[in-house]
């Protein structure tokens, strides 16, 4: 109906990564904040991580647009 | 209880972009609400896959997070009964053998599918005690929710409550059914990216799987089980005495297998409302396919972490406690919470947090969207304002009985919520009750779909003979060591089951039984009133063969249900 909701999710994710992929940067040398996460910077994994899924749904909803032109 | 969460700017910013693009979901869709159908059906045109994740995710409450990572430190491996023997064979006959009814119909839920099988009072009968039951869970859960931002948080109760109602109310007001879905896809990715985290972290900390094994071994022994019966599934299911669960195999097989999930995943319109939405027979019958397969992946990300929990409990070194409730005993639900704090460092930390708050929200809106949808059509159209034949006058109408049903369903729940904070024990009760109606539920509507000989008359006797047996078997029977009424034996006590999900088992396999037996006997007492033709489309001798020709191979749901019953027996040997 309406929208598709692959590019709310898209954006979401995408936002999202961006915004922990910058901090887990920024931190990357705070040893103090990841001796709870065993030393593993995981805001810059998880960040990447969702990053790449909201740009692939927001290529797959690209995509879906292009074989569907309404 | 503050448990010392210090949530930072990064998790709060997390926190607030979830949000705003949960209401902005809703306030997008709300040009679409045309009529009452667009409202409360999505009007039927949801594709599979979204309605496949919607489907897995209205179950993927907190409630359930946190009850199965419990139930991992409990149980271990065993709570995967509730995933692969519990819910996928189920998913797979609703799929199968019930959708083609259901959505072929045109029914526009489950009581509406009875009304139109049997007769007017066992739809009536099956409306009311679903809105009631509905309300009351959206209310329970809403009170868990305001409890554990109190705790974890340290946010104001009243304030946690209403403000996440605002928020339920908001998008379910403004988008109805499709905001409910959209949003339950958009939960179903946050549940798992937050969580992910912790599932790859607690078990590199044990020293993966194989350390997870050996780590446990002393630890299970000491409690008297062999060493691996947190890390197998039916292995200890020999008898009941061996594993944590206290159940035999058949117990498992039938209780859990077959009568309890079956009659949750068949017949809870909160479910199959998602597969309703779809937009075609097929998409209707890939739906409860195309959850299955997260479905059987979830004890990885829910359960796992909890066993780990088992094994930092009993290292002194790890500094991982559960918080005690007030007779002393460590409260299991708030596991994976504790995990969060372990693991999580500012950033992730909102994000697990963020996670949680999802599940809670989008369980109340599924209830609170089917509450509307039952109410408008079953009670409100049936009972106090029937359609008129001007069409376009009604379609405004019942889109304003659906929304004013909305408020009115998130109105009483805050309600529900605030006698469950007052009197805790009978809402258990009452949610305990309920739970008893699914069972003769699925009796009956088996019985209506693949017997054609079965009455209005009969179903309703069966629907009320089984509740009844339910409700007998609860009075009469309690779990050792129960030390409330509501857990049973609040006529006499007759027998004593080992745990609590052995009684409940039970109840359900009776409730079954009786409500099969008693449809079966009264309709051949009764005659059948509805003609051949009418029941065309409603019971299966007498619908003509669906013909999936024309769909791909690789689209059938024939070809999706092979895939989805191999997935889950490979899994099953893998921990067997």
């Amino acid at each position: 109906m309406g929208i598709d909701i692959k590019i709310p999710i898209g954006l979401m994710f995408t936002i999202l990564g961006l915004l922990l992929t910058v901090y887990g940067f920024i931190t990357r040398s705070d040893a103090a904040l990841y001796t709870v996460s065993l030393g593993i910077n995981v805001n810059l994994w998880s960040g990447l991580g969702m990053l790449v899924f909201g740009l692939l749904m927001l290529a797959l909803s690209i995509k879906s647009k292009k074989q569907k032109p309404q | 209880m503050n448990s010392g969460f210090i949530l930072s700017w990064i998790d709060y910013s997390v926190m607030i972009i979830y949000f705003a693009f949960v209401l902005g979901i809703g306030w997008a869709l709300k040009r679409y609400m045309k009529d009452a159908s667009a409202f409360l059906e999505a009007g039927r045109s949801m594709p599979a896959w979204v309605a496949g994740l919607a489907f897995i995710s209205t179950n993927l409450g907190a409630l359930e997070v946190m009850g199965m990572t419990g139930s991992g430190v409990k149980y271990g491996m065993l709570t995967t009964h509730f995933y692969w023997v519990g819910a996928i064979p189920a998913m797979v006959f609703l799929a199968m053998f019930m959708m083609p009814f259901y959505y072929g119909s045109k029914a526009r839920s489950v009581p509406e599918y009875l009304k139109l099988r049997f007769d007017e009072k066992t739809r009536g009968l099956n409306a009311i005690l679903f809105a009631v039951m509905t309300i009351l869970a959206s209310g329970i859960s809403m009170y868990a929710l305001a409890i554990l931002m109190e705790k974890v948080l340290g946010w104001n109760f009243h304030l946690s409550l209403i403000l996440s109602a605002a928020i339920v109310l908001a998008y379910t007001y403004l988008g109805g059914l499709s905001s409910a879905i959209y949003n339950e896809v958009l939960q179903f990715f946050i549940i798992v990216v937050g969580l992910l985290p912790i599932v790859i972290l607690s078990l590199k900390d044990v020293g993966g799987w194989h350390g997870l094994q050996q780590s446990l071994a002393p630890i299970v022994s000491s409690k008297g089980f062999a060493p691996d019966t947190w890390t197998t599934t039916w292995k200890y299911t020999g008898s009941a005495a061996a594993n944590p669960m206290g159940v035999e195999w058949y117990g498992i097989f039938v209780g859990l297998g077959f009568v309890l999930s079956f009659g949750y995943w068949c017949t809870n319109f909160l479910i199959v409302q998602r597969a309703m939405s779809a937009h075609s027979t097929t998409a209707a019958r890939n739906t409860p396919l195309i959850g299955a397969i997260p479905k059987m992946f979830i004890p990885f990300l829910i359960i796992v972490p909890g066993i780990v929990a088992l094994v930092l409990m009993n290292t002194p070194g790890k500094g991982f406690t559960l918080p005690l409730n007030a007779a002393g005993q460590p409260i299991y639900d708030y596991t994976i919470i504790m995990l969060l704090k372990q693991y999580l460092p500012a950033g992730v930390l909102g994000l697990g947090i963020t996670a949680l708050l999802a599940s809670f929200m989008s369980g109340m809106a599924g209830n609170v969207s089917a509450f509307n949808t039952v109410w408008t059509y079953d009670i409100y159209q049936s009972y106090i304002r029937p359609a008129t034949n001007n069409k376009a006058i009604d379609d405004k109408h019942y889109l304003f009985v659906g929304r004013m049903a909305t408020i009115f369903g998130v109105l009483v729940s805050i309600a529900a919520a605030y006698l469950a904070s007052l009197f805790g024990n009978i809402m258990d009760f009452l949610q305990t009750i309920f739970s008893m109606v699914n069972a003769p539920l699925f009796a009956v509507i088996f019985l209506g779909m693949f017997w054609k000989r079965g009455t209005g008359h009969a179903a309703f006797a069966g629907l009320l003979a089984g509740l009844l047996v339910a409700l007998l078997h609860h009075g009469l029977t309690f779990p050792a060591g129960a030390d409330t009424l509501v857990k049973g034996g609040w006529i006499t006590h007759l027998h004593a089951y080992p745990v609590e999900m052995a009684q409940s088992f039970w109840t359900a396999i009776f409730a079954c039984s009786t409500s099969t037996l008693v449809t079966v006997v009264v309709s051949f007492l009764t005659t059948q009133k509805k003609s051949d033709q009418e029941l065309t489309g409603l019971v299966y001798s007498l619908t003509p063969k669906l013909n999936e020709e024309a769909v791909p191979w690789y689209k059938r749901s024939s070809t999706l249900a092979i895939v989805v019953l191999t997935l889950v027996t490979i899994l099953t040997i893998l921990f067997w």
